[in-house]
């Protein structure tokens, strides 16, 4: 089984007037099916109000399902009896980090999570600085949070889930507030924890070059999964993606230009790279035709 | 008709052991009608820069003339000040709170003493001019999308009908329709009302695409104000502090150096397009 499953998983935002009448029912998640095998780096996509942060409080057990089923490890979320094995699973980080950070100096804010749940005092102190070395917060130990710009209490309350090495972390827009270089950063983080400790990463982003290395990618339209598929499938669907108020990256939008205008670049081009050696290849066989022509 | 800040300096906690230079010796003129991005580290001194310039924050030391009035003079109305300078900071939406979004949108200009007509006209205005559906003006605010929320705040800055427009990350969470919306709609007020509009922005893509002028601030001072073209043309400098060049800008000057002769200058998609178009073109014929 994987680390997370649903079956038809669906939640509904019930609105009751003061009697306890329904006044308003709003399906945020209909009928979701989901699988994610340990170690994947996932990406989930969506415009604003899509259900991506009511999925993502689901695997995290802070919303219960209205019906269906979601696994996490194998364990129900539904079963008030796991809800904290759940939790210890898969780790969060939300949108704001404001609301996440407690303590008020960071290197026991990032201590904070694992003292809590017994780890022996060397082992704590060990995580702390693994934690902030790995989100380069390491010379900020000793700060006061409140004095951080967000993008550095950003990579604190990170450091903060990544200090209770939990099998998945669920990172809710993280970037959304960082400049190019803690996007960056916040990004290498995610992937060297993917790929040196084998931890399952879900990234619910609205910036569309932070997909392009993700193993897998669900995007969601209205509570519904609409499309998923490899990133490279995802983004060959320009048009589609529009429609679902999204983007491509600026790559691959170049290259779908061009390609529409009769260049000869081929499908899937997401990165900076890709694009110049396949402008290049154009760029070569045109000289050699027009050599051929003379 | 502009905002001058002549040497400014601010200091954070000054005399304490927290104490910070934010702002050294800025000097700027924000000229009427510009469309002005500030691009910056965290951490750089943008928003401390922009809370200057409707004075609520007070330099420690310099002077700012707003239209030529020294805003630091005593007899100086920075009431009025925050009239004309209207500013929209990260997550507005955080900043709603009236049981109607009609209402929300009233607060600013019946703050600013007009009568309750007066008022609900600015607010009407204000909500056609963001695209909010009319049938959306009496329901609660918080009932509202992301983007529909980020535009109901702007509206309620926009009723107060400020002549410069500073808005300090407006598009941050949003989905890139929703981005697309914000930046157009912002755009477009910029040229029909001829508004100066300041935007504070982590988003080189977006900035490359909107502004005509660029202030890059680095630990406090400003490190480059020209055309977005002459700024992105130090992208290695950019990089060190934190930045980057729109993603076009690199691809450009990789394919330069491998020797393509395509547009360096180049900072958007289109402007990419074009250039690489024309030469891949030149090389067929």
């Amino acid at each position: 089984m994987g680390i997370i499953k649903a079956r038809q998983l669906v939640h509904e935002y019930i609105r009751r007037d003061e009697e306890g009448n329904v006044e308003s029912i709003q399906t945020a998640l209909n009928h979701i099916d989901i699988d994610v095998e340990p170690g994947q780096f996932i990406a989930i996509l969506g415009h604003n109000g899509s259900g991506k942060s009511t999925l993502a409080k689901h695997i995290n057990a802070l919303l219960p399902p209205t019906e269906g089923t979601l696994w996490v490890d194998g364990k129900d979320v539904s079963e008030e009896a796991n809800t904290l094995a759940v939790r210890q699973t898969a780790g969060m980080v939300f949108q704001n980090p404001d609301n996440q950070i407690i303590a008020s100096v960071v290197e026991e804010d990032v201590g904070f999570g694992p003292e809590n749940i017994g780890v022996p005092t060397e082992e704590i102190w060990k995580r702390v600085e693994n934690s902030l070395k790995a989100v380069g917060m390491l010379k900020y130990r000793m700060h006061s949070p409140g004095r951080l710009s967000g993008g550095q209490k950003q990579r604190v309350a990170i450091a903060g889930v990544m200090a209770m090495e939990p099998k998945c972390i669920v990172l809710d827009e993280p970037t959304a507030m960082l400049d190019p270089n803690g996007r960056k950063e916040v990004l290498r983080a995610a992937h060297e924890l993917n790929r040196k400790k084998g931890v399952t990463i879900l990234l619910i982003t609205h910036y569309m070059e932070e997909v392009v290395d993700a193993d897998y990618v669900y995007v969601m339209d209205q509570g519904e999964l609409v499309l998923q598929g490899t990133p490279g499938e995802i983004f060959s669907q320009v048009d589609v993606l529009k429609e679902h108020r999204l983007d491509v990256p600026q790559m691959t939008l170049l290259a779908d230009m061009l390609k529409k205008a009769g260049v000869p670049i081929p499908a899937g081009v997401m990165t900076r790279a890709e694009l110049a050696e396949a402008v290049l290849r154009c760029a070569g066989s045109m000289s050699d035709m027009s050599f051929h022509g003379q | 008709m502009s905002i001058i800040l002549d040497k400014v300096n601010y200091v954070y906690g000054e005399g304490t052991a927290y104490q910070t230079q934010a702002l050294s010796d800025i000097n700027l003129e924000l000229k009427d009608g510009q469309f002005i991005g500030i691009i910056g580290h965290t951490g750089s001194g943008k928003s401390t820069l922009i809370q200057h310039l409707n004075g609520l924050i007070k330099a420690t030391s310099g002077a700012i003339y707003f239209n030529g009035q020294d805003i630091y003079d005593e007899d100086f109305d920075l009431r009025e000040l925050r009239n004309r300078v209207g500013l929209v900071f990260q997550y507005p939406e955080h900043q709603l709170f009236e049981t109607t979004i009609f209402d929300d949108v009233c607060f600013g200009p019946k703050n600013q003493g007009l009568s309750k007509g007066e008022a609900g006209l600015r607010a009407f205005e204000a909500l056609r001019s963001v695209g909010m559906p009319e049938s959306l003006y009496y329901q609660s605010p918080f009932d509202l999308s992301g983007g529909q929320k980020r535009r109901t705040a702007i509206a309620g800055v926009l009723a107060m009908k400020p002549e410069v427009l500073i808005l300090d990350e407006p598009t941050a969470g949003l989905d890139p329709a929703g981005r697309d919306e914000i930046l157009d709609l912002i755009a477009a007020m910029h040229k029909e009302r001829g508004m100066t509009v300041i935007l504070v922005s982590h988003s080189m893509e977006d900035v490359a695409k909107y502004v005509e002028r660029i202030i890059v601030m680095n630990q406090g001072r400003v490190m480059y104000d020209d055309a977005p073209k002459e700024v992105f043309r130090h992208y290695k400098e950019l990089e060190s502090v934190g930045l980057a060049a729109p993603q076009v800008t690199y691809l450009m000057h990789e394919l330069k150096e491998r020797g393509l002769n395509v547009n360096t200058e180049a900072t958007t998609v289109l402007e990419a397009y074009e250039s690489l178009l024309g030469v891949l073109r030149k090389g067929r014929a």
